[in-house]
């Protein structure tokens, strides 16, 4: 019997030449992350063990979450988390006009590769998958803990395979790939296993597509998503990651516990109801939807092509009177490019107010909160109950085109129906 | 015998402790606003030793290790769901939170049951009904970092 990838990544890691799920073992890992919420409890934790961390190098915190801060309270966690990086010399420690949001941020530093293993103190680390990483969110207590031995435990995950054929139509995004297998299998669905993502459809995803597939793994109720590597994974490597990487792929008989098959040429632009990723139902039967506000952004989608693809929607138009629009470029080198090529004039001629990176509104921390009964469509990646602000308010998960053209509408539209 | 307070699917963290309060760093402050999100009621009135009895998926979503940290600041004894969310499930374990996975037979525990567990069995106990759930106890490994006192002094004891 053969090996997932998932599998794979944690054989290499431990020296076996097999391992299946199930089996229980403590590897090394090759970066740990933790950000502004849950970084300074980490550190606690690591303190209690009364250990140097284990390599300075390996560390990445990123204050990304409430920052730059929105209160004296958050002020004293990120000063707690801005201390320690200083006092143990934490190389990968990036300061506000420096950071970005973590998921995004750390591949464009070239801070992951293919056959790596990264955890993060933070539920979405499992977006580095896209670079054929094995990455996965823990708790505090365990990245405090790894910080100190640079060792954690894993329990080795079945998969599903989800196979991927066909082209991509017009205006649909990993966005919609993503919300359309929540919809299928669920929010739990793949509660426990790895989703693996395969087929000739791959070719078709550019990297935030990817990018954003994985980081929604979670929202699946996956360990981890995973893409195999290929040219654009290496385009996107060139340049960023200088150390020697192995890439991982399946087995032919690699074991999967289910089979998912996806013709991307059906896909259509979705929009997931509240308050599940999983209640995903088409755009086209969402009109009568009339929103507030929208998010472009945060850790699933404030990257380059998702503000490129929110810019192509706003240009030569205005956002509706009865909404805010509200777009967050995800780190300063985005934001940046976002200048340079005109997106950010594009978004203020369209009335558009443009932030400096944060992932403030996607989970209710400030930036963008709703009142009682308000309405947004929103590219991050969690529709709970109260998750971004009023417990009676309400978001709508849904890819930057749809988003953007939400913006326009006043009421949930896709980007054909402002582009024609 | 404990009380139980009963939940339905998908218990997501951002209901155990809503986000807008991670800025408060002192567990004992922040564990006033524990459930707030679904059930107001909880937080002024649980008492210690009382039992989350819940559906599937408890504890979805965000990493956030607070969330079982203010259930077990708020005193409860376990928490019974008929599945975890994996991060929820390992943050549980470390801070020595003990949980009982038990699949659909958790619909036979009810709003207003008694129940009584046994954690080193897996036994519970529908008091009221008079009906015995048997279940697995935790994990071996997991056991180990239970007795420990959570994973820091696992990994303390480890040198």
């Amino acid at each position: 019997m053969g090996m997932t990838m998932t599998q794979k990544i944690l054989a290499m890691h431990v020296g076996r030449d097999f391992v299946e799920a199930g089996d229980l073992l403590v590897s090394q890992v090759d970066l740990i992350l933790a950000n502004d919420i849950t970084g300074p409890p980490a550190i606690n934790e690591f303190e209690k063990i009364g250990r140097p961390v284990f390599n300075k190098d390996k560390i990445a915190l990123v204050p990304d979450h409430f920052s730059p801060c929105k209160d004296i309270k958050s002020a004293t966690l990120c000063k707690q988390m801005r201390d320690f990086a200083r006092k143990h010399n934490i190389t990968n420690y990036f300061e506000v006009g420096r950071m970005g949001i973590e998921h995004a941020l750390l591949p464009d530093k070239g801070l992951v590769a293919p056959g790596e293993i990264v955890i993060g103190a933070d539920s979405h680390t499992c977006t580095y998958g896209a670079l054929n990483a094995l990455s996965t969110g823990m708790g505090q207590t365990d990245i405090g803990c790894a910080m100190a031995s640079g060792t954690t435990w894993f329990k080795v995950p079945a998969a599903i395979k989800v196979e991927l054929t066909g082209k991509m139509p017009k205006y649909v995004k990993g966005k919609d790939l993503i919300l359309t297998l929540i919809g299928m299998i669920g929010v739990d669905g793949a509660r426990y296993q790895s989703l693996e993502f395969t087929g000739p459809g791959v070719a078709e995803l550019d990297m935030s597509d990817r990018f954003t597939i994985c980081n929604m793994a979670i929202e699946a109720g996956g360990k981890n998503g995973i893409f195999p590597v290929d040219e654009k994974t290496k385009a996107f490597l060139q340049g960023r990651v200088t150390r020697p990487w192995t890439a991982v792929e399946p087995d032919p008989d690699a074991e999967y516990v289910q089979t998912v098959q996806i013709d991307l040429s059906k896909l259509v632009p979705v929009t997931s109801y509240p308050h599940l990723p999983e209640n995903t139902h088409p755009v086209s039967e969402s009109h009568h939807i009339k929103i507030d506000q929208v998010v472009i952004g945060s850790c699933t989608n404030g990257r380059l092509e998702d503000i490129a693809q929110a810019a192509e929607v706003l240009k030569d138009h205005k956002v509706n009177d009865n909404v805010r629009c509200i777009i967050i470029p995800a780190t300063q080198e985005i934001y940046q490019e976002a200048i340079r090529l005109g997106y950010v004039d594009i978004f203020i001629k369209a009335n558009a107010a443009v932030s400096t990176p944060t992932c403030g509104p996607c989970l209710g921390g400030y930036m963008g909160i709703l009142a009682a009964g308000e309405r947004c469509v929103s590219t991050t990646n969690r529709n709970f109950r109260g998750r971004m602000g009023h417990v009676d308010s309400e978001v709508y998960l849904a890819s930057p085109y749809t988003a953007a053209a939400s913006a326009v509408k006043g009421y949930i539209a896709s980007a054909e129906e402002v582009l024609g | 015998m404990s009380r139980i307070w009963r939940y339905g699917d998908h218990i997501d963290t951002d209901v155990i402790i809503p986000a807008r309060y991670l800025n408060i760093s002192d567990f004992k402050e922040l564990a006033e606003h524990a459930m707030e999100d679904i059930d107001t009621t909880f937080a002024p009135n649980v008492k210690t030793d009382e039992i989350i009895v819940a559906g599937k998926n408890f504890g979805c979503g965000s990493s956030r290790e607070h969330a079982p940290v203010v259930l077990k600041v708020k005193g409860v004894k376990c928490i019974i769901a008929d599945s975890f969310a994996r991060i929820f499930y390992r943050n549980a374990i470390n801070i020595g939170l003990p949980l009982l996975e038990i699949g659909p037979e958790v619909e036979k525990i009810e709003k207003g049951d008694d129940v009584e567990v046994d954690l080193k069995t897996g036994e519970i106990k529908i008091v009221n009904k008079n009906l015995v759930i048997k279940t697995k106890p935790l994990p071996e490994f997991c056991q180990k970092i239970a007795d420990c006192g959570g994973l820091v002094n696992y990994v303390k004891a480890q040198g």
